[in-house]
């Protein structure tokens, strides 16, 4: 099924419910409202046709501009051979959305490193902590205007540029 | 430590022990850690620890050109360091609608399926090491050896290759680098049979991983397992077959999978299996490649300052380790805005804790070892 068949069934159970559908791009997504993001998972997984079993990939991108981050969620079916890309825009003062765990084991590693590198809050997950950053570390580095902190745990963060180094 | 039962016979309470299981210890292949919960020896629970290699690999993508770029992706997964440049360059050409030569593609291809070879003959190697056997795993390793002797010849490197550019392959394939490799293959096919007869068939061996540490088609999905992981629980998709690229739709290869030949479909020795059996693909692949490969340029002409238009692209290529996945983005400029890398051995690594609920200690190695998971893939 191409991507705007499936933009079509989408619009067709939640009448207005699903936002834009950018067709004309290399890989064609589809935005969706943050408070719709389970109930449209649940549908791509289970409808009849769609057989969305995997969550390929998940993943958020900072816009300091739009003052935005946005979830990017890539779906893809094995069955049906045929994937989309949904995103999700959250404030970016206050990120926070749905866990979809409940529909892919998988999501609950995804959105723990989108917590941690981010700092996007999922709410029902399970156990939602930093996953590769040491527990206590300040900030999201993948945000844009992230400052990394001057030192950790009594270790200097910094290095002198190597040619100052050298000189010394 | 928590009390959990009480003994009848002597009214005294046993206690779980919460025992650390890394971050350097030989079966984690790198450096990762468990935290296992066990009442003697069957575990309750076992939390992975990861990110001890972390090196912000995504973010150093935002600070670095597109052509800089491909040198880190080598980090990725310093295993297959051959599929993160390929899946990298891949989503640039995609982005950018860089077309690229023909020879380029079956020079990527060549290497890639050598990578293939050398990272299985790791994974096989090791498996055994941590089960106990430890003559295979230098057998393997002496193979291994004669792959990193190709691949230096090919590209100059042993281990991170920095092959494969935007465009196409940085070096042509030699002639005499061909027949070399053609030669390794004639050496390296039977040898695969004598690994069978040294590991695959030993009673003991099997005996360790049939029937351990399951994995159903349902959980295989919902934990997005990929790769070998996910045909051992007999689901027939090959990246290479199933959303093709490259020159892989011109080759004819099979897709092993997991038929629990000596236990469950899905168990531990089905994912072994199931590598030993790609190892044979792999060969088949590279004589294919090196009879068909033409004559041309090995790298077409791309800009030194490249800038792909504004948009976003997710390439996926079959790695060892499953599905890598390159999502990248362009603002237009010279730096991608954003890289993200989807790795087989994040999600493999998800499932442990799972499956490790109510099996033995040792079992544990055998379960981490058989998803082949590799520490610096997960952190990154």
């Amino acid at each position: 099924m191409q991507a705007p068949e499936i933009y079509a069934r989408l619009e067709k159970q939640f009448a207005g419910r699903v936002g834009d559908f950018k067709g004309d791009v290399l890989e064609p997504y589809l935005s969706v409202d943050a408070s719709n993001i389970v109930d449209v998972c649940r549908f791509l997984r289970d409808g009849a046709d769609l057989n969305f079993q995997v969550l390929s990939d998940q993943t958020a991108i900072d816009w300091p501009k739009e003052e935005k981050i946005q979830l990017v969620y890539h779906l893809y079916s094995y069955v049906q051979h045929h994937q989309i890309v949904l995103k999700v825009d959250l404030s970016r003062d206050n990120p926070r959305i749905n866990t979809v765990e409940g529909l892919w084991k998988v999501a609950n590693w995804f959105e723990r490193e989108i917590f941690d590198l981010f700092g996007v809050v999922f709410d029902g997950h399970t156990d939602l902590r930093r996953i590769l950053l040491p527990e206590d570390w300040v900030g999201h580095p993948l945000r844009k205007d992230y400052i990394e902190q001057e030192e950790y745990d009594g270790i200097s963060t910094q290095r002198a540029p190597l040619v100052e180094k050298l000189l010394r | 430590m928590e009390q959990t039962a009480q003994d009848q016979s002597t009214g005294l309470y046993t206690e779980d022990m919460t025992l650390s299981v890394g971050p350097q210890h030989p079966s984690t292949h790198g450096v990762l850690r468990f935290v296992v919960k066990t009442d003697g020896e069957v575990i309750s629970e076992a939390l992975p620890d990861v990110g001890y290699l972390h090196r912000s690999i995504e973010k150093i993508g935002e600070k670095v050109t597109w052509h800089g770029y491909v040198p880190y992706t080598d980090r990725a997964d310093y295993l297959a360091a051959m599929f993160a440049n390929q899946a990298f360059c891949m989503a640039a050409e995609k982005l950018a609608g860089t077309e690229v030569t023909r020879r380029g593609e079956f020079c990527r291809v060549i290497a890639c399926e050598l990578n293939r070879l050398a990272s299985h003959l790791i994974s096989v190697g090791t498996f055994g090491q941590d089960i106990g056997a430890m003559t295979p795993f230098v057998h393997a390793l002496r193979e291994r050896e004669t792959i990193n002797n190709l691949m230096e010849e090919i590209c100059g490197a042993r281990l991170t290759y920095n092959y494969v550019r935007i465009g196409g392959v940085g070096y042509d394939i030699l002639p005499e680098t061909c027949a070399r490799i053609l030669e390794f293959l004639d050496h390296f096919e039977p040898i695969v049979d004598e690994f069978n007869r040294l590991l695959s068939g030993n009673k003991i061996f099997i005996e360790r991983l049939a029937g351990v540490a399951v994995i159903s088609k349902e959980e295989a999905l919902s934990y997005n397992l990929v790769g070998p992981n996910l045909r051992a629980c007999g689901i027939k998709w090959d990246i290479r077959r199933d959303i093709p690229y490259s020159v892989y739709p011109e080759l004819e290869f099979d897709v092993p999978i997991g038929t629990g030949q000596v236990g469950v479909v899905g168990d531990s020795y089905d994912r072994y299996w199931v590598r030993i059996r790609e190892l044979h693909e792999s060969c088949n692949i590279l004589r294919q490649c090196l009879k068909m490969m033409p004559k041309g340029p090995a790298i077409a002409k791309v800009a030194r300052k490249f800038r792909p238009p504004v948009g976003e692209c997710y390439a996926r290529v079959e790695a060892p380790r499953g599905d890598m996945g390159f999502y990248v983005l362009s603002d237009g400029s010279e730096y991608p805005y954003r890289v993200r890398i989807r790795t087989g051995s994040y999600t493999a690594m998800s499932i442990i804790d799972k499956l490790s609920k109510g099996i033995m200690v040792a079992d544990l190695v055998a379960l981490i070892g058989s998803l082949d998971v590799d520490a610096p893939e997960i952190d990154r």
